[in-house]
């Protein structure tokens, strides 16, 4: 099958292609040099091109999503789908169903996300739904920053030995990379009680989160991991917290990034740090340290970092950060689930709204542009931290915030509330996004940080041919000043193609779901070393695990288009 | 007031879901119009006239129009969902979600109608002669935001829940109720004229429940504050003596009313 995407308006950083009118020829689902006559023809001359989008950080399948869904039917009313030929019904508006994720992630361009929080225990779980989302290219984050394997290990100062766990444990689960969260802190709630700063031990275990980020950021490229080790840091969204955060962002300094795939410089990928750039004392002194978080993040050479973007919904908040979600429950009062899983980690789920006129979440929405509009764009991804800041339906919004400051101003003159001039910086900043640097938070940057920039987030020759195409034509219209028009066409693509297939026309999903692939790292890090650790993993699953060690591997026949990456083979 | 006259030809084993025939909509239409309008039936669509008669005559201003459903429609789900203006009687039985949503005008049921009657609504006035089963005047399942403002009536006995996540507005219940009316209640006032089997009240915060019959069981989680006669709530004055409490602690922070009329209720009064 061959394809060619005439005289579009191409945006591609990773070929340094910037608003170029060019052909773009596809071939059996990659990007080639060149087609023959028999091509088929997609018009898209005043049209912009770009590679699908990458999401990095995302909530979309999984055990404490399905919960989620099942303890917000008020939520499934807010949005919800009739089946058609092509399409299964679906709900959902801050926690779709699989399928509707599946569609809604491809009307916006997007064509690969990742579910970036998986116990364990539970991957299985997580794959079935996977199987279950339609076209997306995705990934699992396995949890290991309060894990009791990882912390004996490092405890006991055995690198090596939790190099070879790590190595395991990736492929038992069909694993991605290294997720941390609250590390130290969600153990600590197991005991009722959570950490303070990344200086705190665990209960028991003695190790701090300060040693469990650095022993796993080691681990991480001992092992040569395509991805860096990808952080929630502790004290997430509490005034002061700033501190904190540049703390644990120092922590595996200096370590270098060994990538066996792909080409990261950096070692620490942070999360959702507008959750982690307040300072202050309590919610009354409370102001934004995001210049500060911004200056550090463009300064040192060994981060990326995505944003968290909250966009002012209603929306559901999910998290492996147990102790978190129970202040957020003590907090706002509504209804909280709460789960322990084992001797890995814990989650909790709390809905919440975040008014324009509030004071806390007004500022939140400026911190998290702040950051946007102050750290360089090589080192910044947009996410929403979907659902938690807010459902990744609004990327568009966020990116046409992020290319009009007239409606910035619009919405912190007669939207938001008046804390957002006091306690942020975000009114003094006129930067306007370009589509390159759109391109380069939502395609390369995450690409390149995750390892994929072989095939993901460019339209260069070998790249998988997913292209969005955008009706805006930036010759033609303002951006800044029609930024209606322009969130309209990035929420509702001209076209989508996922290698090489059109799956979106006009903002409607035009083909049948199909699989989209499943990208885990096949590590083999010290055949007799993981050896011996996987008996010792064994015992402790007879002891104190409510399965059997032979139910816990996720098989292959998962994953219906496996995508493994090799690490480390020795 | 132009009325529009439903007749139900046959009530289907699966129910049939009328949401969308509401004087807002129906507003400007022809009678042909409307009898073509779709109407679902489990999950498809069929037309108004394969399970109604239709005759009458529509207005252009909605608030201009009366619905009146011509019989019984035990099998028939929401009735009057969402409208703003204008009314609906309905002669006979109705089923689940009669008046859900609704922010105005005047619904009224002859006959006895199925749960969630009234789920959610912020204003109009929604009377049902008959009896009415469980969460009358509820929240969305899920939901902790429920019934906002208008006028609930219920001339029979009620179910379960009623009122449950209250926020304001007035329900008042002729009848008996089953357990936990009132249940997270947080503003609002409910009547209850007959008995209660159990647990008024139970999580409320804020708002007022009165009972005028027999409280069978109380709550432990209310403080009790003595004795009233002819009480004033919500501007109203409602007349008799009743002992007075306030709650539920079970819930931080509450601080919600419950009056509970004095004559056959000794065995409540802690003293």
């Amino acid at each position: 099958m061959e394809r060619i995407i005439k005289n579009g308006i191409v945006y591609d950083p990773l070929n340094s292609i910037d608003g170029e009118q060019m052909d773009i020829c596809i071939k059996d689902g990659k990007i080639v040099e060149s087609v023959s006559e028999a091509a088929d023809v997609i018009d898209a001359s005043g049209k912009i091109v770009m590679a699908g989008g990458v999401d990095p950080h995302t909530h979309i399948a999984g055990p404490k999503v399905n919960v989620g869904r099942m303890f917000r039917p008020e939520d499934s009313k807010k949005d919800a789908e009739v089946i058609t030929n092509l399409k299964r019904a679906g709900s959902g508006f801050s926690v779709p169903s699989t399928f509707m994720t599946g569609y809604r992630y491809s009307q916006m361009g997007y064509t690969t996300a990742m579910e970036a929080a998986m116990p364990p225990l539970l991957s299985r779980h997580t794959h079935e739904e996977f199987i279950d989302t339609p076209f997306i290219d995705h990934a699992a984050y396995p949890l290991f920053g309060n894990s009791w394997f990882v912390m004996e290990y490092l405890k006991d100062g055995d690198i090596d030995k939790c190099a070879a766990f790590v190595s395991w444990l990736l492929k038992a689960t069909k694993g991605y990379t290294i997720k941390i969260v609250n590390p130290a802190g969600t153990e600590a709630w197991g005991w009722g009680g959570n950490v303070h700063g990344i200086n705190d031990p665990a209960p028991y275990f003695d190790v701090t989160g300060a040693e469990i980020i650095r022993g796993l950021a080691e681990v991480n490229e001992k092992l040569g991991l395509p991805h860096a080790i990808h952080l929630h840091c502790n004290d997430l969204g509490h005034p002061g917290n700033y501190e904190t955060t540049l703390k644990s962002f120092d922590v595996p300094k200096g370590i270098k990034a060994n990538p066996k795939h792909g080409e990261r410089d950096a070692v620490l990928y942070a999360t959702h740090v507008q959750f982690h750039s307040y300072g202050g004392t309590n919610w009354r002194d409370f102001v934004s340290e995001a210049p500060k978080v911004a200056d550090y993040v463009n300064k040192n050479d060994h981060l990326v970092i995505d944003v968290g973007q909250v966009t002012l919904d209603e929306t559901t908040l999910m998290t492996a950060d147990g102790p978190m979600q129970y202040d957020l429950h003590t907090l706002n009062g509504l209804k909280w689930a709460n789960c322990d899983v084992e001797l890995e980690t814990g989650s909790g789920i709390v809905p919440f709204l975040y008014p324009p006129r509030a004071p806390v979440p007004a500022c939140q929405w400026a911190i998290g542009l702040e950051l946007f509009l102050l750290v360089n764009p090589e080192k910044v991804c947009l996410t929403t931290d979907s659902p938690n800041g807010g459902p990744f339906i609004r990327y568009p919004r966020v990116m046409a915030w992020l290319m009009s400051n007239k409606y910035r101003e619009d919405m912190i003159e007669n939207q938001v509330h008046k804390w957002v001039q006091k306690k942020t910086s975000v009114a003094t900043l006129d930067k306007e996004y370009s589509f390159y640097e759109i391109a380069q938070i939502t395609r390369s940057t995450p690409a390149k940080v995750l390892g994929l920039s072989e095939t993901k987030g460019h339209l260069g020759v070998g790249a998988d041919a997913d292209v969005a195409i955008y009706n805006f034509n930036p010759e033609v219209q303002d951006q800044s000043a029609d930024y209606a028009a322009l969130e309209a066409a990035l929420q509702n693509s001209a076209y989508v193609l996922k290698d090489g297939n059109i799956i979106v026309k006009e903002g409607n999903v035009v083909s049948e779901g199909t699989h989209g692939r499943t990208y885990w790292v096949n590590s083999l890090y010290d055949g007799e070393l993981e050896k011996q650790v996987e008996s010792e993993v064994e015992k402790v699953f007879k002891k104190y695990y409510s399965v059997n060690f032979a139910n816990y591997p996720v098989q292959e026949e998962y994953l219906p288009k496996s995508c493994p990456i090799n690490g480390v083979i020795q | 007031m132009n009325e529009i006259i439903l007749t139900p030809k046959e009530q289907p084993l699966v129910p049939i879901e009328i949401n969308n025939i509401i004087p807002d909509v129906l507003a400007g239409k022809s009678i042909d119009d409307i009898k073509n309008m779709g109407i679902w039936h489990g999950n498809s669509q069929v037309r108004l006239h394969e399970f109604f008669d239709v005759e009458g005559e529509s207005s252009e201003n909605p608030s201009e129009i009366k619905i009146i459903i011509n019989g019984d429609v035990y099998n028939t789900k929401r009735i009057g969902q969402g409208m703003t203006t204008g009314e609906i009687l309905v002669k006979g039985n109705a089923n689940m979600y009669v008046g859900v949503e609704m922010k105005g005008g005047n619904i009224t049921v002859e006959g006895n109608v199925g749960s969630w009657a009234g789920q959610n609504m912020s204003g109009g006035e929604l009377t049902i002669m008959g009896d009415a089963e469980d969460y009358v005047g509820s929240a969305y399942r899920g939901d902790w935001r429920g019934m906002s403002g208008g006028l609930l009536t219920v001339h029979g006995n009620v179910g379960s829940e009623i009122a449950e996540y209250m926020l304001g507005g007035k329900i008042v219940i002729k009848g008996n109720t089953r357990i936990e009316p009132g249940v997270h209640m947080n503003g609002g006032l409910l009547v209850i004229e007959g008995d209660v089997v159990a647990r008024a009240g139970g999580e409320m915060k804020s708002g007022t429940i009165v009972i005028k019959g027999r409280v069978n069981e109380f709550l432990p989680g209310f403080r009790y504050l003595g004795v009233e006669k002819d009480i004033e709530v919500e501007g109203e004055l409602i007349k008799g003596a009743f002992y007075k409490f306030e709650g539920d602690y079970a819930t931080k922070g509450a601080k919600g009313f419950v009056y509970v009329s004095v004559a056959g209720n000794s065995h409540i009064a802690p003293f």
